[in-house]
This record gives structure tokens, sequence and C-alpha cells, in this order.
């Protein structure tokens, strides 16, 4: 009896003591995005087959409304708190490098090389001072949506493949009552939405410029491509009266009620028009110019804060291994509806032929991301010079001068020249 | 006054009314009464949207053909509405007792006890009134970063728990007690304290409820502090929760204007209630003031 | 020894020490949120500092590069103007509605409920309804009813011109309501024997009311004045939330002070800038309200 008492005691003990130091070895790391209904449901769903990979690990998900997103993780993690991995807009990178928030990627865990071959070249967008300091699970690019009924209504019979096109497809698609009021328009330009992304990658380019200089320090658009581009965007509105900036609040507003006949967007804006009753709309690759074709991209990388030490970086970084990993990004298409950040995913046969993401797919190739240092600034800049040439009628040149001289301060203060 | 009307018959006051009516008295009336009704009606226009489809959002029709909750539903369901009515509320009411109870004892202080130094006490309380809350906020910040205070009821309620105006105001109406009182209560052996608990206070009544009135509004509707100190979406308040609408993916109008309804229908009821005693303490504030 | 001590004291000098008792905690409130966060603002206004690193003294240069932003002299200038012009419209609406409004038996308490009701809305939720009245056909209720009358579309809230008036609109309306209560008020305090002596010197309507109403509603004008060019001054939850992206614009053309602070506090993470920010507007407030109690006390 006493024997077997005593075989039973030390056999739950070690079960016991193996059981505890399992449970002493698992980590708990922490991640933060935004809110936003599909990528919580995502992250979510990766978490869960992460942590039944990994059962030492566990991911506590928190996310937060958008409009105090960077705000949030900022204080947070330099007072201490926060996320061990969190999710930033690629355009938050120096920012978040600057104020010590985020460090380097191991390389042994991600290697150079790999990732360079591996991944969409926009990427590289996160490599800076030799390290890369975050990888995105998906990337976004923009593309046009056009409203069939309308196009059909105006006689049109595909979407336009050239800038020149879309111009006169804009003239076709607008109409006006008695009063001159738009009651529909052909083209929503919305420079608070995705069009000065349009104008800064796009649009720039095809007029034989470029935004930046190779380095990012100084500003490029400030030149007659630059001009040209303003120009063209803002004849939609001032020349050839296809609409007006913001109509109907916003051009995905006015296109989600039926009442414009194309817009640029990206590929987050799908779910919300599928979802719109009536709405009978296809999408496009981006109109082109002289035989070339240009995109802008986007993405929100992960990267692991500088509050993860030891284990915690350790599991953190082993997430995010599996964040980007193919497996990872195929659920990220279907779940969220947002493009996966490598080749190897993204242009698989069914993903590219794919009727609604097709079009971002195949822009992703010919795709680039602005280096910002600070978006909301320099996406100002945009919006103030298409209000001037507009609102207050100077020139295309006069405008970007002006905004230009005021960004190139910004720019100057951060790198300190 | 009203109040000070003669009583007089029932006919006799009918044949005095129909008297004094003149095509000029009807006219002022009815501007009057039209220019009330222009004043409510983007009130109206929020409610009735808010029970409208995003169909029928566009049309410009008083009552929606479909009416529907829907949207109450969603948001009730969908935000965290009722998290930032609790948090307003909460914060509001221990802002105002605390304002309450201060703002008297200081100005009761003030005015009722003689010392060296009160009159620079009372000035220097005067002189907040000059010191806006705009200049204040990143110092806060800072202080609550430090300590803490961050999406904490603390962290929202703390800069206005006792005000320069309360306390004038307080002061105002406590200089207006006789001293004789007091006296008479000392030489009876009361304490300090409980001569202004217990027979100042109830006599200065009307006063702590246009205290409380202003101060429980103000901070009701406060924004520029919470929206500082606030991040996380549980911790809003009323305010705070309906500018997050501004966001990069959401603005449907019906429902933006089914969050308004939420926000301001509480306030309009208690209003309709209590009607005559907030319309009384405001004119009692301005006047004192 | 206490007990001594307290006993052989005076009733005075009991009295007083009573007093800064009572006063403490106040004092230590005041002291720690008002006066030292002051002094704060006041610091952080000569250093350069992002929140996230340590602060860098650098004298005036924060005020040198505020003076000579192009930006601050019209956000500077959108700051009076919201007062200059919001404060005697507001004022002379709701002084008439008052005047009017207080010989009204018939209905008065329901009237006037309704010209009071804006007060207590929430700025930001009526900002949005406002917001939303302001847009283009087919949307926007003002532009609809405009085109029931023939007169074109207004842009209103993207218009550099009408922008600042369209932000202004909703706290004028909102402000009315307090405004025409505390007149009222300030009308019935006139003794009734003034009017019966003037009605006896057979003086007319218009009379009356420049002579006897107006003058007596002296201080409670200037009150009313004090409290809405303050508040104007410092308007900031409607721009906020019609603005698109609250920038304050188009090409900044709604933005006041308050909004620039933010901006530069919040967004940028320029908080020296924004410091010296909050010290101008103090002294403007400060200014302000200065000019104003002395005219109060002139007319005394």
């Amino acid at each position: 009896m006493k024997n077997f008492k005593f075989i039973l005691l030390s056999i739950f003990s070690s079960l016991f003591l193996l059981f505890g130091s399992i449970i002493a070895n698992a980590v708990e790391i922490e991640y933060w995005q935004y809110t936003y209904k599909s990528r919580v449901a995502a992250i979510d769903k990766l978490i869960a087959n992460f942590q039944n990979e990994n059962p030492g690990i566990t991911v506590k998900h928190t996310n937060f409304p958008y409009a105090d997103y960077r705000k949030k993780v900022s204080i947070a993690i330099s007072s201490g708190d926060g996320p061990d991995l969190v999710q930033l807009y690629y355009g938050w990178l120096n920012d978040f490098r600057d104020g010590g928030l985020i460090q380097p990627l191991p390389q042994d865990i991600f290697s150079h090389s790999d990732i360079e071959s591996d991944f969409f070249k926009m990427v590289s967008s996160m490599k800076v001072d030799g390290e890369y300091w975050g990888l995105p699970t998906a990337v976004r690019s923009l593309a046009l949506f056009y409203n069939n009924d309308l196009f059909k209504e105006a006689g049109l019979s595909g979407p336009p493949e050239t800038l020149d096109q879309m111009v006169d497809y804009a003239k076709k698609l607008t109409k006006t009552d008695s009063n001159g009021d738009y009651l529909q328009i052909g083209f929503g330009v919305d420079t608070d939405g995705q069009d000065h992304h349009f104008w800064r990658e796009v649009l720039v380019r095809h007029f034989g410029g470029q935004p930046y200089s190779d380095d990012g320090q100084k500003i490029a658009y400030n030149s007659a491509a630059g001009a040209q581009a303003l120009k063209y965007l803002t004849d939609f509105e001032k020349t050839h009266k296809t609409g007006s900036n913001g109509f109907m609040n916003r051009g995905q507003d006015a296109f989600a009620a039926g009442k414009a006949g194309m817009v640029l967007d990206g590929s987050f804006r799908i779910s919300k028009f599928n979802k719109t009753e009536g709405l009978n709309f296809s999408i496009s690759e981006l109109p082109g110019h002289n035989g070339k074709r240009y995109n802008f991209s986007s993405f929100w990388a992960n990267a692991i804060s500088t509050k993860a030490e030891g284990e915690k970086k350790e599991a953190a970084a082993k997430f995010l291994k599996y964040l980007t990993s193919d497996e990872a990004m195929q659920v990220w298409l279907d779940t969220v509806g947002e493009l996966p950040a490598k080749p190897s995913v993204a242009l698989v046969e069914a993903n590219k032929q794919h009727p609604q993401y097709g079009p971002f797919i195949r822009g992703l190739d010919y795709a680039t991301a602005t280096t910002f240092i600070s978006e909301k600034p320099q996406r100002q800049s945009l919006i103030d010079s298409y209000d001037m040439v507009v609102l207050k009628d100077m020139s295309p040149e006069d405008a970007l001068a002006k905004v230009a001289k005021k960004e190139q301060e910004l720019l100057d203060d951060f790198f300190g020249n | 006054m009203a109040d000070e009307e003669i009583k007089m018959s029932n006919s006799d006051q009918m044949i005095q009314r129909l008297e004094q009516i003149n095509p000029t008295k009807i006219l002022t009336w009815t501007l009057l009464f039209l220019g009330s009704i222009v004043m409510i009606t983007p009130i109206i226009f929020m409610i009735s949207t808010s029970f409208k489809t995003g169909q029928e959002v566009y049309t410009l029709s008083l009552l929606p053909q479909k009416a529907t909750l829907e949207n109450y539903i969603f948001i009730l369901k969908e935000s965290k509405f009722i998290y930032w009515t609790l948090n307003s509320l909460w914060v509001a009411s221990f802002s105002t007792i605390s304002v309450l109870f201060f703002d008297s004892l200081v100005g009761y202080t003030l005015a009722k006890f003689n010392f060296r130094g009160r009159e620079i006490i009372f000035i220097a309380i005067l002189s907040t009134l000059m010191i806006p809350t705009e200049m204040l906020i990143i110092p806060w910040y800072m202080m609550s970063r430090e300590f803490g205070w961050i999406d904490t009821y603390w962290g929202i309620a703390f800069p206005g728990l006792m005000t320069g105006f309360g306390t004038f105001l307080m002061r105002q109406f406590f200089m207006g007690l006789p001293d004789e009182l007091i006296d008479a209560a000392r030489i009876d052996g009361w304490s300090e304290f409980s001569i202004w608990w217990r027979i100042a206070m109830p006599l200065v009544i009307p006063a702590l409820s246009a205290l409380a009135i202003f101060h429980f509004l103000g901070n009701w509707t406060a924004f520029l502090w919470p929206l500082i100190i606030v991040n996380d979406p549980d911790m809003y308040t009323i305010p705070v929760g309906l500018a997050s609408f501004n966001g990069e993916f959401q603005m449907d109008w019906e429902i933006v204007m089914t969050a308004s309804c939420l926000a301001t229908i509480p306030t309009l009821f208690v209003f309709i209630i209590l009607q005559k005693y907030i319309i009384k303490g405001i004119m009692l504030a301005g006047l004192k003031g | 020894m206490l007990k001594d001590f307290w006993e052989n004291i005076t009733l005075n000098q009991k009295l007083a020490i009573t007093a800064w008792v009572f006063l403490l905690i106040p004092i230590i409130f005041y002291t720690t949120i008002r006066f030292y966060p002051t002094f704060e603002a006041f610091y952080v206004s000569f250093m350069k500092w992002n929140l996230l690193g340590s602060q860098k003294y650098i004298g005036l240069k924060n005020y040198q590069r505020i003076f000579g932003d192009e930006d601050f002299w019209i956000v500077l200038w959108n700051t009076i103007k919201y007062a200059i012009i919001g404060v005697p419209i507001s004022l002379f609406i709701s002084f008439v509605i008052a005047y009017f409004l207080n010989e009204i038996k018939f209905g008065h308490q329901t009237i006037r409920a309704f010209y009071f009701i804006p007060f207590l809305t929430t700025a930001v939720a009526m900002a949005w309804v406002w917001r939303w009245f302001y847009q283009p056909m087919p949307i926007g209720y003002f532009n609809i009813m405009l085109s029931w009358v023939g007169i074109p579309q207004q842009p209103f809230l993207k218009s550099i011109e009408q922008g600042l008036y369209s932000v202004m609109a909703p706290a004028v309306w909102a402000g009315l309501g307090f405004q025409i209560v505390i007149f009222i008020a300030g009308i019935r305090a006139v003794p009734k024997s003034h009017f019966e002596a003037a009605e006896i010197d057979g003086a007319g309507r218009l009379q009356i009311l420049r002579e006897i109403i107006l003058p007596a509603l002296k201080p409670t004008t200037i009150f009313l004045v004090v409290i809405s060019t303050i508040g104007f001054l410092r308007i900031f939850d409607q721009v906020y939330t019609m603005t698109s992206d609250s920038a304050g614009g188009p090409l900044n053309s709604t933005k006041p002070l308050v909004l620039m602070i933010y901006e530069y506090a919040f967004d940028t993470y320029m908080l020296g800038r924004a410091s010296a920010l909050t010290v101008i507007l103090f002294l403007l407030l400060l200014t302000v309200s200065l000019i104003q109690l002395w005219l109060m006390r002139k007319s005394k």
C-alpha cells in the first residue's frame, strides 16, 4: 500500500513538474493592429493556427480604432507598455524608427537575400540603414472601379485603357441638371482619399518625372512633370467639368450611391462596394500612358517593438515568420481581401485572373511605394496644391512651388539638413 | 412678472386676453414661433434620419417611408456606445459632486472667514479663469503619462474637479448670507464644518443647482481633453466616440445621425423634465455674474 | 501639547487656522493642476521636444518660426474673425428674440424651450448634422432648398470664402439659447417702476428700449460679450468635426488657433512649437478679457 502511494505520488509530481515547466516556458506576446472587422478576424484565425503549432506561445490580440491607432502605439511603447509585435503603416516607418519604437528584424530568422527574392519589390522601403524593420502580410495597390450600368448607359463598352481615354469617358459619364449642378459625375476625384497617391506615384511618373529624389531627401515633383500631373488631375474638375473634389462627401460614397462613373481606390474598398445593394461594378488596372503603366502600392507591416526582449522577442519573431508565410498570406487574401506580399502567392493563376483582385495583383508588378517621413503633412501638400489650382486659380507650377517649399522644410528638418 | 398677476375670474381673464390681441402681436408671435421651429430643425432632421435606411437617407422627407430601428441596433451592438454613455455619466457625476463640494467650501471660506491672505487666495483662484485649458492640455498630458492616468476615469476628470467660476459664484451667494446666523451658531458651539454643511449650504441650494447644471452639462459635452487623454475606445466619452466616426472606413450618414441622436436625446429628456430649474438656474447665475 | 496650543489662541486665530485647513486641498489642487502646468507650458515653449526623446533648449526659436510662418497669421486672423463676427451676430439675434419673447405669454415656455434646446446639444453631434446639411446635392438640405428657389449650389465647407462662416454657424446657433435666457432675465430685472414712469411720460416703444432697457442691460451685455468672445476664440469641436480630416481646410481657411495647437502637439508631435502656440493663445485671451473688463469698469 505504502509503495503504491509512493509511486502514484512520484508520477503525479513528475507530471506536475513537467506540466509546470511547459507552462513556465509559455510565453505571452501582444499583437496590436487597428480595428477593422475582417483584419481582426484574419488575425484571430492566424493566431489560432500559430498557437496550435507552437503550444508554448500565446498571442494576445488587441486592436483600436484607426483614428487613434498611431498615437496610442507611440505612447504605449514609449512608456514601456504596449505590444511586442505591432502593425504599422509603412509610411510611419521613419517616425517609428526615429522614436525608438521598433527594432530591426533579426537576420538569422529573416535573411535579407530571402526577403529580396521572395517578396514584392515595394517591401524594400522597409529596409533602412542596412536593416529590415518590418514585413507585411499583405499589400495594397490601386485600381479603377467603374460602374457597369452607367457605362452601358453612356454607350461605353470597357474600361479606359489610357489617361486620355479616361478623360473622354469621364466627360461622357457626367450628367448635370438645368442649373449646371452635378447629378452624376464621370470621375470621382477625392484628394482626401487615394488620389494623392495616384498623382504622386503614377501621374508624375507618366509625365516623365519622379516625386522625390532617389535618396528620398529632396522633393522632385516640383518640376514640369509634376505640374503636368497636377494639371491632369485638376482638369477633371476645372476644365472638363466632370465632377468636383469630394462630391457627395467622398469619392467612394458617390460611387456607392451609383452617382460616379469611375473612382480610383484600393483593394480594401472591394468589400464595401460588394455589400452595396444594387451596385453593378467592375475593376480594371489603372489606365496607362504612352504604353507604360505605373501604380502605387502601400502596405501595413508587422514590426517587433523595442519593448520585446529575450524570449518575448524570439516568440514575436516566430509569429512574424508565420504571419509572412505563404499560408498566412492566402488566409489574409481570403478573409480580408488584401493582396499577398509575395509573388509566389499573389501571382498564382487563380489569384491573378480573379475578376476583382486580379487587376490589383497585376498592378503590383509595376507599383512603387513612396517613402514618407510623415504621411499626413506630405499628403496635405497635394490636397493644398489641388485646392490652390481649383479654388484660387493658381497655376500648377506656382501651387507646387508653394507646397514644395513647405514640405522640403519638413524633410530637411527630419534628415537634419 | 407672471407671478404678480392679480387674480381675476376666468371670464374676465379671457376678456382681458382677447382685448390684448392685436395684429402686430400675432405677427410677432408667429415670427418667433417659426424662428423657434427653425432653431430645432437640425435636431428634428437628425432624429428623422436616424430612423431611415441607407437608401432613404438622401430624400428630403421628414418622415421615413420605411421607418427602421436597424441603425440603433447597429450602433448599440457594433460600437461601444453603451460604454461611452456610462463613462460620460460616471465622469460628469463625479466631477460635479467634487465641484459642488469644493467650490462651495472655498467660496464659503473666502466669504465668511477673515484672515490674512484671503484676498490673495481669492484673486489667485479668480485668475485661473484667465488660463485657458488649451494651454494646460500639454502639461496635463505629460503629467498623466508619468503617473499612468491615461485611459482612466481619474485622467479624464481631474482637470475639472474644482473651478474658479464655481468658486466665484458660490462666494457671491455666501456673501449674501447674514453673519448673525453664523455667529449664533458659533456661540452655540457648532464646529465650523457643521456650520457650513448644515446651515450655510441649505441656504444656497438654488445656486448649487445652477452650478451643478452648468458643470454637468459642460462636462458631458467636453471634447478636447477627453480626446487627448483617452485612447482605449472602451473608455471614450460620448463626444470622443462620436468623433471617431470620422475614421478611415466608416461614414454612413444614417449611422452618424443615429449616434448623434443617442448622444443628444438623453440631455433633451432631462431638460424637458427639469426645464424650470435649468432655466431658473441660468438666469440666477447670469444675474450674479 | 496641541490641545494647550489650541486653547490658548484667540478666536480669530482659530478661525484663520480653520480657514487654511479648509483651503488646503483646493490650494494643492490649483497649484498642481492650474499654476504649475501654466509654467510648464511656458517652459516647454522654449524647447524642442517630440514626446519620445529628450527636451532640447532652443530659446525663442519656436516663437520665431511661428511668427515667420504664413499659416500662423492666417490661423490667427481666422480665430479673430470667429470672434469679431460671431459675437455681434449672436448677441444681436439673441437680444431681438429675447426682447420680443419676453412679452409673449401664450406658449412662452415652449417657444423658449425650442430656442434653448440647441444649447444643450453636444457640439460634435450637431457638427455632424450641419456638415451633412452643407453637402452639395443630392445630399445636402441647404443646397436642395437653394435649388428650389433657383439659387446656384454653394460649396459651403469646401470653399475658402464660405468655409469659416459655415463652421461658425452651428456655434452661433448653439449659443443663442443661453444668451436669450440671460437677456430675458436681464430685462425682467428692470424694476417695473421705471416702465410705469416712462408710460406716464408718454414714451414710445423705441424710446423705452433705448433709454431704459439697453442701459439697464449693460452689465448683462458685457457679461455675455466676454463669455462669448472667449468661447469663439477657443472654437475647436466644430472645426475638428466638420472639416475633412480635421484639417481646418480648405487651405487653412477655417483653422483656428486651438486646432493648430492640437495638430502640432498630437499629429506631428512638435510639443515645443505647440506649447508656444498655447502661450500665444493665452496672451490673446488675456488681452481680450482685460480690455473688456476695463470697458466694464469704465461703464460703471
